[in-house]
């Protein structure tokens, strides 16, 4: 190929949106840019505006300030039947009266494609998801994570530029859930076509997103790929809100890091070294290292980890994960009430803004 | 407690146990009352129709003869007028239906989708008002508007009953199309936006045929209280005349009971064509 590779693109630009419902503002001043062909989550607690932001990219709501533009294009004024995106909805909303070959039809029927290729079409989705054999049935006589499949189908058929997943998986069980992260990341992979998806499911953004936007009251309040999320939240709320936080702060903060401000610390960072002695560091503790005496309150067994919840001496509480790596419950469970040392590196101590 | 009181306590959760382990019992408690009374005075009223249908009257002394005939059947099949009068109730049935539809329709989709949850409370208040106001107060409020000097002044007649049946009727027509309405998924119409398509594709390809079976539901409504109707059309009918009024002059004026009971048969025919032609299209599965 000797054509020139276009620049990454911005598929969608947010741009101060804002939404009110009577008194209540759902979205308050969002700017975001996701590039062609990322897989984009937008990921918060229930309330947090996620879900009011894709219906404004679909069409669904207008917003009440602001703009949207799709691949360069201001779409904020248009209608949902005029816009270059698709929905995968929460709840799939399939045509119940339809076969499963209409349903995923249905779109390219709009667009007068003509019967052949919207044969082929549709025939070509089916089987990227897995479905071949059931165009004849209807949505009613398929499980839940079939029909997820076909609300898929129907959607990429179309081959939008935005796709847009509203909670995709959050009426699929556990296991199911789990086989179609990895699908989902492979199909997006294969299709090319930005993937924007809503989930209040930490797990699911980290493994699935090339970038993730943190959601909370309505706005953004963190951009970045999922280790910067994690390892670097910007926020106490992003902090909280992604993984287990470990806060310390105030009067803790300057007895255990000799520094003023609020410091968070993931659990899986922290070591956990029984400790007889209370007096002085341990001589285990490195010198980029700190570490923190306390008591365990509450021991909790997870399988593969254990929970270790601490209450430290100098105030405050922090949760430690470990793995379990040559115990057992029964080795661990004996140890509430005893002394420990919680040990980090003291690179995995960040002073959280806000 | 007392000794009295702890029995009476015991017995019923020995009741209650009893009742627990045998479900059969339990159910023909619960439904004996309705099927006695749906048994005996339902359809044992209906069937009596029925059979009666099949006697004659004296014509001089107008006592029942409780005799096997045909006779009824053959006057009403070979008689001119009750045909016209056949076809006539069942042209103003229809037009009450088409009516109704086309008005309540679009009340049902602004109640259940479009309106505000506030709104929507008054919009149904306002559509069950009417059902609280008495048939004949309305029927009568219907001719003081069409008659001459009236707000409408439009006179009597066919239309004029047509028009007062679709008003009587309307509710009927409103509240099972809104419920199906309600039932349907917001998300379904969004998606349909969504893959490209305007209003009138959704309606066409989504909404109408979802709804179909509410449609359904309250046609049958409408339908059959117009084909039995005879009160409105001798308030605002002028001459006109209905399969209604032939049964209640038969009864009355005429003392024909049998008779009457065979020109009844004739709106139960219709509704069980119609109910069959309905069945056809898979809509009642859904109702």
């Amino acid at each position: 190929m000797f054509s020139v590779m276009p620049q990454s693109e911005t598929a969608v630009r947010l741009r101060g949106l804002r939404k009110e419902f009577g008194t209540v503002t759902a979205v308050d001043g969002v700017d975001l840019d996701v590039q062609d062909g990322e897989f984009f989550a937008m990921l918060g607690p229930s309330g947090s505006g996620k879900t009011t932001v894709l219906r404004m990219i679909a069409g669904f709501e207008t917003p009440t300030a602001g703009s949207v533009e799709l691949g360069g294009r201001d779409v904020t004024r248009l209608a949902p039947f005029e816009r270059d995106v698709n929905t995968v909805f929460q709840d799939y909303a399939l045509f119940p009266h339809m076969s499963v070959l209409d349903n995923v039809e249905y779109g390219l029927r709009v667009k007068k494609v003509r019967r052949a290729e919207r044969r082929e079409r549709a025939l070509d989705a089916l089987r990227s998801v897995r479905l071949e054999g059931m165009e004849g049935r209807r949505p009613g006589q398929l499980s839940g994570g079939q029909r997820q499949r076909v609300a898929l189908a129907r959607a990429l058929v179309n081959r939008p530029r935005v796709l847009l997943l509203d909670e995709p998986l959050g009426a699929l069980d556990l296991k199911l859930r789990e086989e179609m992260q990895v699908e989902l990341k492979a199909l997006q992979r294969e299709v090319g076509i930005t993937f924007l998806f809503v989930t209040h499911d930490q797990e699911e953004a980290l493994t699935m997103s090339d970038r993730v936007a943190v959601f909370g009251h309505g706005r953004i309040e963190q951009v970045g790929t999922p280790a910067e999320i994690y390892e670097r939240p910007a926020s106490a709320f992003v902090a909280g809100f992604v993984g287990t936080s470990n806060l310390v702060s105030g009067e803790a903060a300057r007895a255990v890091l000799g520094r003023d401000g609020t410091f968070s610390i993931r659990p899986e960072k922290l070591r956990v070294v029984l400790d007889a002695s209370d007096a002085g560091p341990a001589p285990d503790v490195g010198s980029d290292e700190h570490a923190a005496a306390g008591t365990v309150a509450e021991v909790v067994y997870a399988g593969p980890a254990t929970r270790f919840v601490v209450d430290l001496d100098a105030g405050g509480r922090l949760i430690a994960l470990q793995q379990n790596l040559q115990v057992s419950s029964m080795d661990v469970t004996g140890l509430r009430g005893a002394r420990v040392r919680l040990v980090w590196q003291r690179r995995h101590e960040f002073a959280i803004t806000s | 407690m007392s000794a009295q009181a702890a029995e009476a306590a015991g017995f019923r959760r020995g009741l209650a146990a009893f009742l627990h382990r045998r479900p059969w019992v339990r159910l023909s408690l619960l439904l004996s009352a309705p099927l006695l009374w749906l048994g005996v005075a339902y359809l044992g009223a209906l069937a009596a129709l029925f059979v009666t249908a099949f006697w004659t009257t004296d014509t001089f002394t107008g006592e029942l003869v409780r005799t096997f005939t045909w006779a009824n059947f053959r006057d009403l099949l070979t008689g001119e007028v009750y045909r016209t009068i056949t076809l006539r109730s069942v042209g103003v049935a229809l037009a009450v239906t088409v009516i109704d539809l086309a008005i309540a329709f679009p009340v049902a989709f602004a109640m259940a989708k479009v309106a505000s949850p506030r709104s929507r409370r008054w919009l149904v208040i306002a559509v069950l008002t009417p059902l609280w106001a008495s048939y004949l107060v309305k029927a009568y409020a219907w001719r003081v508007m069409l008659s001459s000097g009236g707000l409408l002044g439009w006179g009597f007649g066919l239309t004029a009953t047509v028009l007062t049946l679709a008003y009587l009727w309307l509710p009927y027509m409103i509240l099972p199309i809104y419920a199906g309405l309600e039932r349907l998924p917001d998300s379904l119409l969004e998606a349909a936006g969504d893959l490209g398509a305007r209003a009138g594709r959704v309606f066409r390809t989504v909404v109408w045929p979802l709804a179909f079976p509410a449609v359904i539901a309250g046609s049958i409504f409408t339908f059959s209280l117009s084909l039995g109707d005879y009160i409105a059309v001798k308030i605002v009918g002028g001459k006109s005349q209905l399969i209604g009024n032939v049964v209640y002059d038969n009864i009355g004026a005429a003392n024909n009971l049998p008779f009457a009971a065979a020109v009844a048969t004739v709106p139960v025919v219709i509704m069980l064509v119609y109910l069959a032609a309905v069945r056809r299209t898979g809509a009642l599965e859904n109702l």
